[in-house]
């Protein structure tokens, strides 16, 4: 299908509209759509993984030393991940241009 | 082309006789058609079946309206259908009654010529049930000719399966005991 | 060899789906397409027809069914009628434009209220934007052979769209009568495997059905379109192949003494038949009238149609089905046969009728009667439609 970037003929459409490219949900940039980011105070995480399970887009992966890591070229800026940390260690910050 | 309507109560196998009728007709090489009324099914319920049957291919899908032949499975239902509705002048009713025709005459009215069986009783004693459709074919073939009676065994075999045979020889029996009564 | 036998039309659909070695079945029950699903259900239960026999809970989910099994790459028939056609209509939008060839036998019945279990064309004419090709069968015999090659039309990777074969309820799908019977051997050789155009694959994920924002629905719509337009070259390729394999040929109008008739009636399905016994009649009485039975309804064989009817005076054109427009255009056969004129500069004499609704008999009179009407009545005179047989 259609990229929402790229305009394609009908005629190069699959049958059905059908997406023959498995994942690619994860070219789509939804951190564009953010006003606000999550950041983590290292000092308060217990690297306990609740932003990791919670995150609706995948935004959170592990690192090295065992903390949760956010990627901002998904992140929505919805919060979630702040709201549910047990130690409050995620503060949403105002995205500023 | 002869059309025959077919008067039951829903459960005594009218659509089943129009069926084996038509079924028997295709055996032969011969066009036929048959269909019940259409309807919600009710057991008990006055209910007809219609059958064509011609030489050419049957084309016209309208009900039937003017019957040669008239077959009805149960006496009692003379009391409130017109059977003679629409019969054709010279068509004939088929009467599945232990009565004797002069008395069918005086009782129900009837004018047209009239062919009379004691289906139930033959039904019973071949097959130990009172359901004469079956049996009544045997009156059809006997007083019409229109299908004949080894082309029947095939659809009322492959009908019945093992019970086909009793059907059979109830069939054959009214064939025989089938009398018609001119006007 | 094909076999002649006795046989409801209904029992005959459902052997020759059998036949064509269906994978998945699933259908709801509903007068008066129940002898079809019935039987299939016999057949897959004694072992005759090794298939998947899924009997969901409603249409709605029939559908449903429908649409993950032919996804998968499954040989999917489901059949149904009216209220029926109604609860899986959500569906069957979607299984068209995700060009899913489902073949779906629709026993043709009158909508609700009032309740009606008889036939009439509502459920066609309900279908009729779906986006689905719509076969109309004019005798039994083209029931059955639509429904086999139903499956090949659908089939066809030039195609790949769901087709409803549509009988009449009742007054077709419950007669008995002789008809043909093909083997499997033969149409194991009319009709290849089903190989998808794509498949729902662990193995290789896609997604089907996904959301078709503005900037990409409109391209969606037309290629569906072109898809249908398409269509219509392959199912007469199809209609061809048939008639050299089981010497049985079908067209897409189906034609009754029209070759020097001033007046031609213009019906579907199989009061098409009673009215050409009209035809017969009317010509002994020295009338020059014939008959035009439309058999493809989407996608709508406009040329083919006007190459029949274009020389005729009068038409009387016949619709199954109420119109509720305001009274002041056309039922919807109606429609499309002017349409198909009017584009072509063609405008004879024509009456449209609403017949047969709800189980209504249409008898031979009655196309005598509407033949006179549009014969006797002044250009103008004629109203977009009119209602046959109704009390007044």
């Amino acid at each position: 299908m259609a990229r929402e970037s790229g305009i394609i003929s009908w005629k190069e459409l699959n049958p059905g509209t059908a997406i023959t490219e498995p994942g690619n949900a994860a070219e789509l940039k939804t951190g564009d759509w953010r006003s606000m980011h999550p950041e983590t105070d290292r000092g308060k995480c217990i690297k306990c993984g609740q932003c990791y399970i919670f995150c609706p887009d995948m935004v959170y992966a592990k690192d090295e030393e065992g903390y949760y890591v956010q990627n901002y070229y998904w992140c929505k800026g919805c919060g979630i991940c702040a709201r549910e940390c047990p130690v409050a260690a995620i503060k949403m910050i105002e995205e500023v241009d | 082309m002869i059309e025959i309507r077919f008067h039951g109560r829903g459960g005594q196998g009218a659509v089943t006789s129009a069926e084996l009728t038509a079924q028997a007709a295709i055996e032969e090489g011969k066009f036929a058609q048959a269909f019940p009324s259409f309807g919600p099914e009710r057991r008990g319920a006055p209910v007809m079946a219609f059958v064509r049957v011609g030489e050419a291919p049957i084309v016209t899908r309208e009900k039937v309206y003017e019957p040669d032949i008239v077959i009805v499975l149960d006496p009692t239902l003379l009391k409130i259908v017109n059977v003679e509705d629409g019969l054709k002048n010279g068509g004939i009713v088929i009467l599945n009654t232990p009565k004797d025709a002069s008395e069918v005459r005086r009782e129900s009215g009837i004018k047209a010529r009239l062919a009379t069986v004691d289906g139930s009783r033959i039904a019973v004693e071949t097959m130990r049930v009172p359901i004469a459709n079956t049996t009544m074919l045997g009156a059809l073939v006997k007083v019409t000719g229109i299908i004949s009676m080894s082309c029947l065994q095939g659809p009322i075999k492959r009908r019945f399966g093992p019970i086909g045979e009793k059907n059979l020889s109830a069939c054959s029996r009214a064939f025989e005991e089938t009398r018609i009564v001119e006007e | 060899m094909s076999e002649r036998v006795g046989i409801e039309v209904s029992l005959a659909v459902a052997e020759a789906v059998g036949l064509c070695d269906v994978d998945v079945v699933a259908a709801y029950p509903i007068t008066p397409q129940t002898h079809i699903v019935e039987h299939l259900s016999e057949l897959v239960a004694e072992g005759r027809l090794d298939a998947e026999f899924i009997p969901v809970e409603s249409e709605h989910s029939a559908m449903s069914a429908c649409v993950g099994s032919s996804a998968a790459g499954a040989r999917t028939f489901t059949s149904t009628s009216s209220q029926g056609y109604a609860l899986m209509s959500e569906v069957c939008f979607i299984a068209s434009t995700l060009r899913l060839p489902i073949v779906m036998a629709v026993a043709n019945r009158a909508l609700s209220a009032p309740i009606s279990i008889w036939n009439d064309h509502a459920d066609l004419m309900f279908a009729r934007d779906s986006g689905w090709i719509q076969l109309v069968a004019t005798s039994g015999q083209q029931a059955v052979d639509l429904s086999v090659m139903a499956f090949r039309i659908a089939e066809d990777k030039r195609v790949s769209l769901p087709v409803q074969v549509n009988l009449d309820g009742f007054i077709m799908s419950h007669v008995i009568e002789p008809l043909f019977l093909p083997d499997a051997e033969e149409i194991k050789r009319f009709l290849p495997p089903f190989q998808p155009l794509l498949r729902l694959d662990p193995a290789r994920p896609i997604t089907i059905g996904p959301v078709g924002m503005p900037d990409v629905y409109t391209e969606a719509r037309k290629a569906h379109d072109e898809v249908l337009k398409a269509s219509k070259a392959v199912i007469l390729e199809v209609f061809d192949e048939f008639a050299k394999q089981f010497g049985r040929r079908y067209e897409l109008i189906e034609t009754y003494r029209v070759e020097d008739a001033d007046t031609i009636i213009v019906a579907m399905g199989s009061i098409s038949q009673t009215a050409s016994t009209a035809v017969d009649a009317m010509r002994e009485k020295g009338l020059r009238v014939g008959m035009a039975s439309i058999c493809l309804f989407r996608p709508f064989p406009a040329a083919e149609l006007a190459g029949v009817i274009g020389r005729a005076k009068n038409l009387v054109l016949l619709d199954r089905a109420t119109v509720f427009a305001g009274g002041e255009i056309s039922g919807p056969v109606a429609l499309e046969v002017k349409s198909a004129l009017f584009d072509r500069g063609l405008s004879p004499k024509v009456a449209n009728f609403l017949v047969g609704l709800g189980g209504r008999d249409v008898t031979q009179q009655n196309f005598e009667e509407m033949v006179e009407r549009v014969v006797t009545a002044k250009n103008g005179d004629l109203p977009p439609y009119e209602f046959i047989n109704v009390r007044e």
